[in-house]
């Protein structure tokens, strides 16, 4: 629509204005909600608790107390398992999903695979108690078929966790891996088929090299959601352990050591940024 | 489109503005019903409908509640609050200097309150008058102690905290996550006194975490813990006490505490009013409210969790009564020892032993 002589020119004022007046709300919603409260976060993680001050006393804290940094490992450990027993549980899943059922039926399939999601995670987390308990469902069965003499300890310890975080994260990896496999021209398959490539070969040299940007998307949802959870390993895992988020919660009770909890936060944060690296450098999220 | 762009940017601008004036309208209107309202910081109990409906209706006032768990925390919202913005607080009584050292509490007026009718025990004194003045009163206490199913388990055996940590009740017990009252049973378990403890104890009141912990399925918060013992998760809750039992004697019978020969940890929550409270007469109001007979029973009974009310006078029911052991009380209130107040740095040392009982395998 621009004549040649309009090309050069700045465009008006208005025209100007208005990609900013559009952005401006997400722009300040950032500003407001994320990235003033971590400046903060950070500030307060640099203050002494008694008296004020600045100090790195906060941090050295997590480094040299053993109870402090077997969290870390503990909440490291946990988010590894579920990663991979969730990945390992989903991918099948969406590859049927896929695959295997009739397109006119994927679509309520899917919606049958996440309706636990419709379910508050505080009530799904309270359910898998009393599935899990001595006198819950599994036990129940367990000791009234004669397999076991004694129930089993199966709620209040670290796989209590594992099972009530890969119950919620095999659905949103499901999604993902779901997502991209119907994305997949179905041309690659019939190519390699061309070539010689038997199934076997075809899925592990083509399906799931091209599928890997779904997997790593829902692995590192997966890996933020859970490292950074607070209910799950609170109402299952019985304490029997401390996770990060109990221990940065711990500090605020009846202490209210609000300095100790925010270096602990931005250290998790840290953590997060780190996995966030790995995978975008894996996947080459820079391009798009 | 220049043109359009324009119009579109003041088509936004005006809207701005209008949005503008009604939050600024909004606003205004809230602080108006905020400055009619009673604003008070609580814990669960006090949110029981049936605790503040009658003093709702009776001074034509809506109470605005806000649950917290833990000092801290409260403290915490008052902070980040302006002043003014609470009326009431209820405080771990230990907790109330902390309060006043921050200069947040308005000394209470004694000849206004039932102080003669409390249990002489549970006054609190040494926290709860500072420099001379009174700045919280006692609204309910009870004990950390043993909690138990005794259909489950020997009631003789619990009159003892050496059961705690005996080989009959392994993988039996879950232990109440709060560091100051299981430290101060294990300090009565080992012998000490829960006022003189030091960082000097330290070290043998960690060998007797440890060994609980060595014995317990659980270390669970109060929701938690009540719901394992009462499923049948465990038969025994360490720092359990009427709080837990009491509520669920109805469904759960079987359900009961006990002060054992060492003693119990003695718990209690106070009330105060704020300082810069912009309705303080309707505060005071709330205060006699909730320690006259009828609120201390409706406090004392509240859906959220139950507790031993702190006026004698308190008008219980005898069934609810017989469930608090209220004629018992003289007798426990005699073998109870105050909750652990440690001092700042004591209390992160306290803390960071319980993170390190929590870790232990």
């Amino acid at each position: 629509m621009n004549s040649a002589g309009n090309s050069g020119r700045a465009p008006p004022r208005a025209g100007r204005a208005l990609p900013w007046a559009l952005v401006t709300p997400a722009l300040a919603w950032t500003l407001a909600f994320f990235v003033l409260p971590f400046v903060a976060m950070g500030l307060s993680s640099l203050t002494a608790h008694e008296g004020g001050g600045l100090t790195l006393a906060n941090y050295s804290q997590f480094f040299t107390n053993a109870s402090y940094w077997q969290a870390m490992v503990n909440s490291l450990q946990v988010t590894a398992i579920v990663t991979v027993v969730s990945v390992l549980l989903a991918y099948p899943f969406a590859w049927i999903l896929a695959e295997q059922v009739p397109e006119r039926w994927q679509r309520l399939a899917l919606m049958l695979a996440v309706l636990p999601f419709w379910t508050s995670y505080v009530v799904r987390s309270y359910s898998w108690l009393l599935v899990l308990a001595q006198n819950g469902v599994i036990n129940r069965a367990l000791t009234g078929s004669g397999l076991i003499a004694e129930p089993l300890q199966l709620a209040n310890t670290r796989l209590a966790t594992v099972t009530g975080f890969v119950h919620f994260f095999v659905m949103l990896l499901t999604l993902t891996i779901f997502a991209n496999l119907k994305q997949l021209s179905p041309s690659y398959r019939k190519a390699a088929a061309d070539l010689g490539a038997g199934p076997v070969r075809t899925f592990l040299h083509v399906v799931l090299p091209l599928t890997l940007p779904g997997i790593m998307v829902g692995a590192f949802l997966t890996f933020v959601l859970c490292i950074g959870d607070y209910i799950t390993p609170q109402i299952l895992g019985g304490n029997n352990e401390l996770l990060m988020p109990q221990l940065v919660m711990m500090q605020i009770g009846r202490r209210g050591d609000f300095p100790l909890a925010s270096a602990l936060s931005i250290i998790l944060m840290a953590v997060v940024t780190l996995a966030y690296l790995a995978c975008a450098r894996w996947l080459k999220i820079e391009r798009a | 489109m220049s043109v359009k762009s324009g119009n579109l940017l003041s088509v936004l601008k005006r809207r701005l503005h209008a949005a503008c004036a009604a939050t600024a309208l909004l606003l205004a209107a809230g602080s108006l019903a905020e400055a009619a309202d009673l604003n008070a910081l609580i814990w669960c109990d006090h949110s029981d409908p049936a605790l503040l409906q009658p003093f709702e209706e009776a001074n034509n006032v809506k109470v605005n509640v806000k649950e917290f768990e833990g000092t801290g925390a409260g403290l915490a919202i008052v902070e980040q609050s302006q002043p003014g913005d609470w009326d009431v607080m209820v405080i771990d009584s230990i907790d109330v200097p902390r309060g006043v050292e921050k200069g947040l509490f308005e000394p209470l007026p004694e000849d206004k309150l039932p102080f003669g009718d409390l249990f002489p025990q549970v006054k609190m004194d040494g926290s709860t008058i500072v420099g001379g003045k009174r700045y919280g009163i006692t609204e309910k206490f009870g004990y950390n102690t043993i909690g138990f199913n005794k259909t489950k388990v020997d009631p003789a055996d619990m009159q003892s905290l050496a059961s705690l940590t005996s080989d009959k009740y392994k993988g039996k017990i879950a232990i109440y996550d709060y560091y100051l009252p299981v430290i101060g049973m294990a300090a009565l378990a080992i012998g000490k006194k829960t006022a003189e403890l030091t960082e000097a104890d330290l070290p043998a009141l960690k060998e007797e975490l440890l060994k609980m912990k060595a014995n317990a399925k659980l270390v669970g918060e109060v929701t938690a813990s009540q719901t394992a013992l009462a499923t049948g998760e465990v038969d025994i809750l360490v720092g359990g006490g009427e709080w837990v039992t009491a509520g669920l004697a109805k469904e759960n019978p079987a359900l009961d505490f006990s002060i054992p020969k060492e003693g119990a940890v003695l718990w209690s929550q106070s009330l105060a009013m704020f300082k810069d409270s912009k309705n303080k007469d309707m505060a005071l109001k709330f205060i006699q409210y909730i320690m006259s007979p009828e609120g201390q029973a409706r406090l004392a009974t509240s859906s959220c969790y139950w507790g031993m009310p702190s006026n004698t006078k308190a008008a219980l029911t005898g069934d609810q009564k017989k469930v608090l052991r209220f004629d018992e009380q003289p007798d426990f209130l005699a073998r109870a020892q105050a909750y652990p107040a440690p001092n700042a740095d004591l209390d992160k040392k306290m803390q960071d032993m319980w993170t390190e009982m929590l870790q232990a395998k």
